[in-house]
């Protein structure tokens, strides 16, 4: 199964993408250009590139930030909530299947 | 218009065609790459693609597609043999000559080998998708593995190769691994960590010749020790892809010599990447960095001044390395010969090595410390680490972050 993802910009422009399972949100999206998620490092938490907002109802079924996510937040241009996670830690699985992730005004 | 050429389809390279773009710069982008594939991130390529826990799409950094839709014409497996600086034109290998309005050096840097040892069958190096291709098949249970050169690369492929229950050695020329890039307290901590794993270390040691020997080979030492070894990695440093801008009368030093605005000697011609000999606003010192932070924001930085928006690069450095699930992070850039204060706790595996130089704090290496590594790039950027004493740093009861926010006051 292919779980698709939504990117939502800060216009409301919507673009849905079907992801290889096992794959990051911030991957999909730089291979599919999707605008919005630059991702320097590559996925290895040394840049907050790849931030995104993430509705309620999908960050409950999100593991927890870790410490070095939880700092490297404090990198993000756009302005950090409590629903930011840095998308390389989103891995998708078919758990996650249609799950919406909002972009920041910037990332870099 | 003739547009950008870029040398190098490297990070920084295929960087400056996708932050010119992102910038609407309108007219032709060319991207010259030496390699058959499209642009990829190398730093995978000695941790989790190499361990094959990566595929090979997901290193590229865009699909292939992207060029093409975003009209960069890239041409990979093609070499620039010179350029005319008068003429505003480069020829590449195969005689086709193609204008520029500006062009950009992003050549990046070659392994320095062994000179008698290199094409040798069992002996690699690393840099390309396809060395890590040919290096992956060796690590494996019961293969032995001889690491020449304790550096960032030696070091990753061991712990790689160690994880898949290689038998691995490093031989280290200097009398501590990493030594060029870290302080001796944190070289001793990846020293002991990988020792604890069952590498063995070796320090103070050379290379003193290579054999062949059927379908395995032997290393012999400088201390008359002979090693037996089914693959031997070569992980000795790097030397600048200069040879290009030398034949232009391009000024060269360690690297292709660029002002603060990455513009080398001639106004047409900018250099970034491994290859850039830069004035570092955060050192204070003239030098290369081969990192992914420095390609990426040097790309940037040229890529915003070729469209109207220029600005001095003035990016703070910062380097990360990976070694048995443990995480280096460094921000900023310190000579070997810096002073070190230590701050954290070594037992619980957290601590940071603040690094000073003439006082004046140049550098922080942290192991399971992140907020010290983000707040020390804060405290870089800002200017704020020259006010910093080694007082206020080796005080753990104090975050970094707060005096960060002192500094701002």
């Amino acid at each position: 199964m292919m779980p698709f993802v939504t990117y939502i910009s800060p216009e409301g422009s919507e673009t849905t993408i079907d992801a290889q399972a096992g794959t990051s949100a911030m991957q999909a999206a730089v291979m599919n250009g999707v605008d919005g998620i630059v991702g320097d490092c590559g996925g290895n938490l040394m840049c907050a590139t790849c931030h995104v907002y993430v509705p309620d109802v999908w960050l409950s079924r999100l593991s927890d930030r870790g410490e070095i996510e939880d700092e490297m937040l404090e990198e993000a241009v756009s302005p950090r909530e409590d629903c930011s996670r840095l998308s390389c830690q989103i891995v998708l699985t078919d758990d996650l299947n249609g799950i919406v992730l909002h972009l920041p005004e910037e990332q870099i | 218009m003739a547009g950008v050429v870029i040398v190098g389809a490297g990070l920084a390279g295929a960087q400056t065609a996708i932050a010119l773009r992102q910038n609407n710069f309108a007219g032709p982008i060319t991207l010259i790459g030496q390699e058959q594939v499209p642009p990829y991130q190398r730093p995978p390529l000695s941790k989790n693609y190499l361990k094959g826990t990566m595929e090979a799409s997901g290193v590229h950094v865009r699909p292939e597609l992207f060029w093409l839709e975003n009209d960069v014409e890239l041409r990979t497996g093609t070499a620039a043999a010179e350029i005319d600086r008068d003429g505003q034109v480069v020829t590449l290998a195969d005689g086709e000559v193609i204008e520029y309005d500006h062009l950009v050096l992003a050549t990046g840097a070659s392994n320095r080998v062994i000179p008698h040892a290199a094409g040798m069958p069992g002996v690699f190096d690393l840099r390309t998708l396809d060395d890590a291709d040919a290096l992956r098949p060796y690590l494996e249970p019961g293969s032995e593995l001889v690491v020449v050169g304790g550096g960032f690369i030696g070091l990753e492929v061991a712990a790689a190769a160690r994880e898949r229950e290689a038998r691995v050695t490093v031989i280290e020329a200097l009398d501590r691994v990493m030594a060029r890039v870290v302080s001796p307290e944190m070289s001793t901590f990846f020293q002991r960590l990988h020792e604890a794993q069952g590498v063995r270390v070796l320090t103070k040691t050379q290379v003193q010749d290579l054999l062949e020997n059927g379908r395995r080979m032997h290393v012999l030492l400088n201390d008359t020790r002979k090693l037996a070894a089914s693959c031997v990695l070569v992980g000795i440093g790097v030397v600048p892809n200069v040879e290009l801008a030398r034949r232009c009368d391009l000024e060269i030093e360690d690297g292709i010599v660029v002002n603060d605005h990455l513009l080398t000697s001639d106004p047409n011609i900018s250099a970034i990447g491994d290859c850039a000999f830069y004035p570092c606003a955060i050192s204070g010192r003239q030098h290369r960095l081969e990192s992914i932070q420095n390609a990426t924001d040097q790309a940037r930085c040229v890529a915003a001044r070729l469209t109207d928006n220029p600005e001095p690069y003035v990016a703070v450095p910062w380097f990360w390395t990976e070694q048995f699930g443990r995480t280096l992070q460094i921000a900023g850039v310190a000579p070997s010969s810096a002073e070190s204060v230590f701050r954290g706790r070594a037992a619980e595996e957290r601590f940071s090595v603040c690094r000073f130089v003439d006082g004046r704090l140049s550098a922080v290496e942290s192991v399971n410390q992140p907020a010290d590594h983000i707040a020390a790039r804060k405290l870089l950027a800002s200017g704020a680490a020259d006010r910093i004493t080694r007082e206020q740093v080796a005080d753990v009861d104090t975050p970094l972050k707060s005096l960060v926010l002192a500094a701002q006051r």
